[in-house]
């Protein structure tokens, strides 16, 4: 049996990409989501959340009419940015952040709200700016909480297959990742390949969840002054 | 010289009232600010600090302009030298004693200002060792040490001894005492403990629902008024008693019962559950001493 590994290198770096963006998209949107004082707010959170309880074929649907180079936005972006979001890896990617917003977004703005105010207000007086607080003062002591987005996405996306099916299609080495692989072989009846790619998204789910396990009891120890 | 003149309608869930206060404080001054909970004591540091805005108002810290509504001044904490402590301490959990400290640094500031903090709030020993595994005085000693870091302006206290017991106050208010006459910053200090404001303060602000009631040195603010023989205690009658000729009032006094004679004309006025002002001249009180000066019972 020629095992063919390429669909679980692109699933890792789908995952790895889209998590790392998530990052940096999710910090500052869940800081200003925590001192946001508006009567809108649960709107804006309604919106955000949506991805966690939409049917992901839906919203793979949607992104597709979306991202047609036929059409509107997706017109607009093939003609000036020359980007083409649907059956590519960067349609993959960007489907796959809107997706997992909430699943880094939700711990990190839960984390933030959690802090004390006094926190960040005790840096201002010390002349300290925004961005400085953020990263020296808050961040810090967010780690568990932003270790949670980030394990949360990064599995989260490992997983994807109906916003993954729905924009990406199924093509080798390009938009077919693990998870469409799997079903592929299940479809021809191939059932060792079958195996072996769902055993090795079992492994690698399960080996991150350890990791975050093993380090919340090692950082819980240390806070206990152990 | 710090000048203030705020205003800012305050609401809380319970009451709603207008923070309006004008107050200018002298260079190096120690000034107290006291008054109920819910005064707007706070608030007003909170105001100084930046941390809130007023509806309008006008802050100026040794001719500069920190605030002015009129002309659209409104620097942030930042840019205001300003030390503040806050009730919580707020602690960064994340680094060590030494750390905090040199987090407050400013940019190109001696190292030297750490180490002379450390030694004078005597937290030397202690310096690598976090917020969670200090004690209370340890952690309000630096928190006061890490206001001071930027060598303030004006030293904002919000209550920064409530949450201590009584002989650690004691020792913290000498030290705070001592850091004061050492960098002589304009300091507010809020506090609702008579005894504090009277051994720290120079003068004090009595403060009640956002104005300020009097302002001047503590033994003539907190006595009431002036220095003297007379003795104003409030209580509530228990009781009113014909007995013979006079009436017996019993009067409740803090926590003491106490019985005093008064005419039918002078019970007149007087109900039952009804407060009191009981008035007594005392032409030489007599002092016991109930404790030794460390606090501990004889």
């Amino acid at each position: 049996m020629s095992i063919d590994w390429q669909p679980i290198g692109l699933s890792l770096a789908l995952a790895t990409v889209t998590t790392a963006l998530l990052f940096l998209l999710a910090v500052p949107l869940a800081w200003w989501l925590a001192n946001l004082r508006w009567r809108g707010k649960p709107l804006i959170e309604a919106v955000l959340g949506l991805p966690l309880v939409l049917p992901p074929s839906v919203l793979g649907f949607y992104l597709l009419l979306a991202f047609s180079p036929r059409q509107g936005f997706g017109a607009w972006l093939a003609d000036t940015l020359g980007l083409r979001l649907v059956f590519s890896f960067e349609g993959l990617v960007v489907a796959s952040v809107i997706a997992g917003l909430p699943f880094m977004l939700r711990p990190v703005q839960a984390g933030f709200e959690a802090l004390p105010a006094s926190l960040a207000e005790a840096a201002y007086t010390l002349g300290k700016s925004r961005l400085r607080t953020l990263v020296s003062v808050l961040l810090p002591n967010l780690r568990p909480a932003l270790l949670a987005g980030t394990v949360l996405s990064f599995a989260h996306t490992l997983g994807e297959f109906g916003v993954v099916l729905m924009i990406g299609g199924n093509i080798p080495g390009v938009t077919r990742v693990a998870s469409i692989a799997l079903y592929n072989e299940v479809e021809a009846l191939n059932y060792p390949l079958a195996h072996v790619y769902a055993g090795v998204l079992v492994a690698i789910s399960f080996t991150v969840l350890l990791i975050v396990h093993l380090s919340q009891r090692h950082s819980s120890s240390r806070a206990r002054g152990c | 010289m710090l000048e203030l003149a705020l205003h800012k309608r305050l609401r809380s869930s319970e009451t709603e009232f207008d923070l309006d206060l004008a107050l200018n404080v002298d260079p190096g001054c120690l000034l107290g600010i006291f008054g109920p909970s819910g005064a707007g004591k706070s608030t007003l540091l909170r105001l100084l600090a930046g941390l809130d805005q007023p509806d309008s108002g006008r802050i100026v810290v040794d001719n500069e302009v920190w605030l002015d509504s009129e002309r659209g001044i409104c620097l942030p904490p930042q840019q205001r030298r300003i030390g503040l402590v806050f009730q919580d301490y707020a602690l960064f959990p994340h680094m060590n004693v030494r750390q905090q400290l040199e987090f407050a640094l400013p940019k190109g500031a001696l190292r030297a200002r750490v180490d002379e903090l450390l030694e004078l709030t005597e937290l030397g020993p202690i310096q690598y060792q976090r917020p969670t595994q200090l004690s209370g005085g340890q952690q309000q000693r630096l928190a006061l040490a890490r206001a001071l870091v930027r060598e303030p302006r004006l030293l904002l206290l919000d209550e920064p001894l409530s949450a201590l017991d009584e002989a650690i106050r004691r020792r913290l208010q000498e030290k705070l005492s001592q850091l004061h006459r050492r960098f002589q910053p304009t300091t507010l200090l809020v506090s609702h403990d008579p005894g504090e404001v009277f051994r720290l303060c120079d003068r004090v602000a009595v403060i009640e629902q956002g104005r300020l009631l009097r302002i001047g040195p503590p033994a003539e603010v907190l006595t009431g008024w002036r220095a003297g023989s007379r003795f104003e205690l409030v209580g509530e009658i228990l009781a009113l008693e014909p007995r013979d000729v006079v009436i017996v009032a019993t009067v409740l006094v803090g926590a003491q019962v106490v019985q005093i004679i008064v005419s039918a004309n002078e019970a007149a006025p007087l109900v039952v559950g009804g407060k009191v002002l009981i008035l007594a001249k005392a032409f030489s009180p007599l002092l016991l001493p109930l404790d030794d000066v460390s606090g501990n019972p004889r």
